[in-house]
């Protein structure tokens, strides 16, 4: 668990280095200011630094980046790797390494490829307006010269589920194969083998019924680990929020729309669209109302839950590590870092529950809307 | 919410949709459905194991009835023919008994018979015996009353008056 609160704690290798300058200047260099000249944007330190910074971890990145510090030389050094960028620009599909931006994000550094001008702003790719050479913002910092494109890059997210879906093959097929061979699974299958009966047993079994659980107990175990170690990873320093992107989270919501939807038999749709034993007044209004409720109140809150609930853990874990910048004046380094280790340790445990709740929610949820679909009603 | 639409990127999930969808056709061949066949197939064998073990219970328990009725058998007739030996042996005791009585009957009634004649005898003899000591004592008053003249003549007297009067 220590690990795991380290873990979080190194989110960035920024962080570290930034105690340790804390450190030597509380003690070395008293009373020389930190920032001579002007902050680089390496050092997170202020509030509405770590706002940003905070808010900039939220979104998706084109990079995947484990730390950054400023050299000697006062040269910003990245560590990570670039990550493909591929859009769809009003000249076709444009591809290139997002290293080639060089960790900009403010827009004034131009890709050009294909003809077309490519700048990253906030974690978009911005495709420049024709005859733009940089660009402008309005009040609201809004770019005014450039629109947005359809952005299918390799980001860290996407990277994040190609990895965790390569892992998950990996593992339970390695699994599927065990059992050729032997009747109980051994090593690793063994940690596995409760983790998906109790997905078939607790989750699938109960909620949709003895005779139709088979047929959907594949999605449902696909999307429990799927989301589970998507919020476990996002506890560690890799960074990665994938269950808190909410194109990832409606995606996962619509494909248990679109399986719900599918698969209601006769009873559901009546009872959506003409309820039965209820004045044949009222039938319309409840028709509207159960239609609302199941094909967007139910979509809706399943996408909202889970990625509500996994920023908010991000932004909590995050603040409260900045607690030790943020607090630094008012109780010194010391207590600052104290309470900010201490804080920050406990959220984390709680995070590792979350991790397992929302995935273990979004699951039992999407079966039971399942269940719904497929009940068979006896008919009185 | 503005901020939130504005972060929401269709392109990721234009990519997410396509690659869960891809996942879950790939886990579910590769993954699930051997996995749950086979967690299937041995929950069966658990099954079967389980109710042919209950089956072997009841046979034993079956077996272990018949046992215990077999055995309940042969002390029944234990029982029975020890009673019946029990029988056997009052019933020739009585036999024995009666007919030791009847023997002793017999016995009894010949020796008494037997005791009887004697009497007879005995007696025929003491009445016989009797009647010569009677003749000798007769005989010896006789003797002694005719020693005396007058007492022969006398007793000539009353027999012939006695001759007489027959």
């Amino acid at each position: 668990m220590i690990f795991l609160t380290m873990k979080v704690a190194k989110q960035t290798f920024k962080f570290f280095v930034l105690i340790s300058m804390l450190f030597a200047s509380t003690f070395a260099m008293a009373d020389t200011p930190i920032n001579k000249d002007g902050d680089d944007g390496g050092q997170v330190d202020t509030k509405k630094e770590v706002e940003d910074y905070i808010l900039h971890h939220i979104q998706d990145s084109h990079d995947f980046s484990l730390f950054s510090y400023t050299s000697d030389a006062g040269e910003r050094k990245h560590f990570g790797f670039p990550l493909p960028v591929i859009v769809w620009s009003s000249n076709g599909l444009v591809s290139f390494m997002s290293s080639e931006f060089h960790h900009n994000d403010d827009g004034s550094v131009i890709v050009e490829k294909n003809g077309v001008k490519l700048v990253k702003s906030h974690s978009k790719i911005l495709e420049l307006d024709a005859g733009a050479s940089a660009v402008s913002y309005d009040a609201e910092h809004h770019a005014t010269n450039a629109h947005r494109v359809w952005d299918f890059s390799i980001t860290k997210s996407v990277f994040g589920v190609l990895v965790i879906g390569l892992l998950m093959l990996f593992w339970f097929s390695g699994l599927a194969r065990q059992y050729k061979k032997k009747q109980i699974p051994t090593g690793f299958g063994r940690v596995l083998e409760p983790l998906v009966l109790y997905v078939r047993d607790e989750i699938a079994r109960p909620n949709i019924g003895e005779k139709h659980y088979r047929r959907f107990t594949g999605y449902l175990l696909t999307v429990f680990f799927f989301i589970w170690i998507l919020n476990l990873l996002g506890l560690t320093p890799f960074g990665f929020n994938v269950t808190g992107q909410l194109a990832v989270t409606a995606c996962l919501a619509i494909f248990t729309l679109v399986i719900y939807t599918v698969s209601g038999n006769k009873d559901y749709w009546m009872h959506i669209l003409w309820m039965p034993g209820v004045p044949y007044l009222i039938r319309p209004v409840l028709a509207i109302i159960e239609l609302a409720g199941a094909l967007v109140i139910k979509p809706f809150s399943l996408l909202v839950r889970l990625f509500a609930n996994i920023s908010a853990g991000h932004i909590v874990v995050m603040s409260l590590i900045a607690i030790m910048f943020t607090l630094k004046e008012s109780l010194g380094v010391v207590g600052a870092t104290g309470l900010s280790l201490v804080l920050s340790f406990f959220i984390t445990l709680i995070e590792v529950l979350v991790a397992f709740l929302q995935a273990y929610i979004f699951t039992m949820l999407s079966a039971l809307f399942i269940g719904m679909a497929v009940a068979e009603h006896e008919h009185h | 919410m503005d901020k939130l639409l504005n972060d929401f990127s269709p392109g990721l999930f234009v990519v997410q949709t396509i690659l869960l969808l891809l996942l879950i056709l790939l886990m579910v061949k590769f993954a699930w459905k051997p996995i749950m066949n086979s967690l299937n197939e041995r929950e069966e064998g658990i099954q079967d194991a389980l109710d042919s073990a209950e089956k072997a219970k009841l046979e034993m328990q079956n077996l272990q009835a018949d046992n215990q009725k077999l055995l309940n058998d042969a002390r029944a007739e234990r029982e029975a023919m020890l009673k019946e030996a029990r029988e056997i042996k009052n019933s020739m005791i009585e036999g024995a008994k009666e007919e030791a009585q009847t023997q002793a009957n017999k016995m009894i009634a010949q020796a008494q018979e037997a005791i009887e004649s004697e009497k007879k005898s005995a007696m025929a003899e003491l009445k016989s015996h009797v009647a010569g000591l009677s003749v000798d004592i007769a005989e010896k008053v006789v003797r002694q009353e005719l020693s005396n003249k007058d007492k022969q003549l006398a007793l000539v007297e009353s027999l012939l008056g006695e001759a007489k009067l027959n």
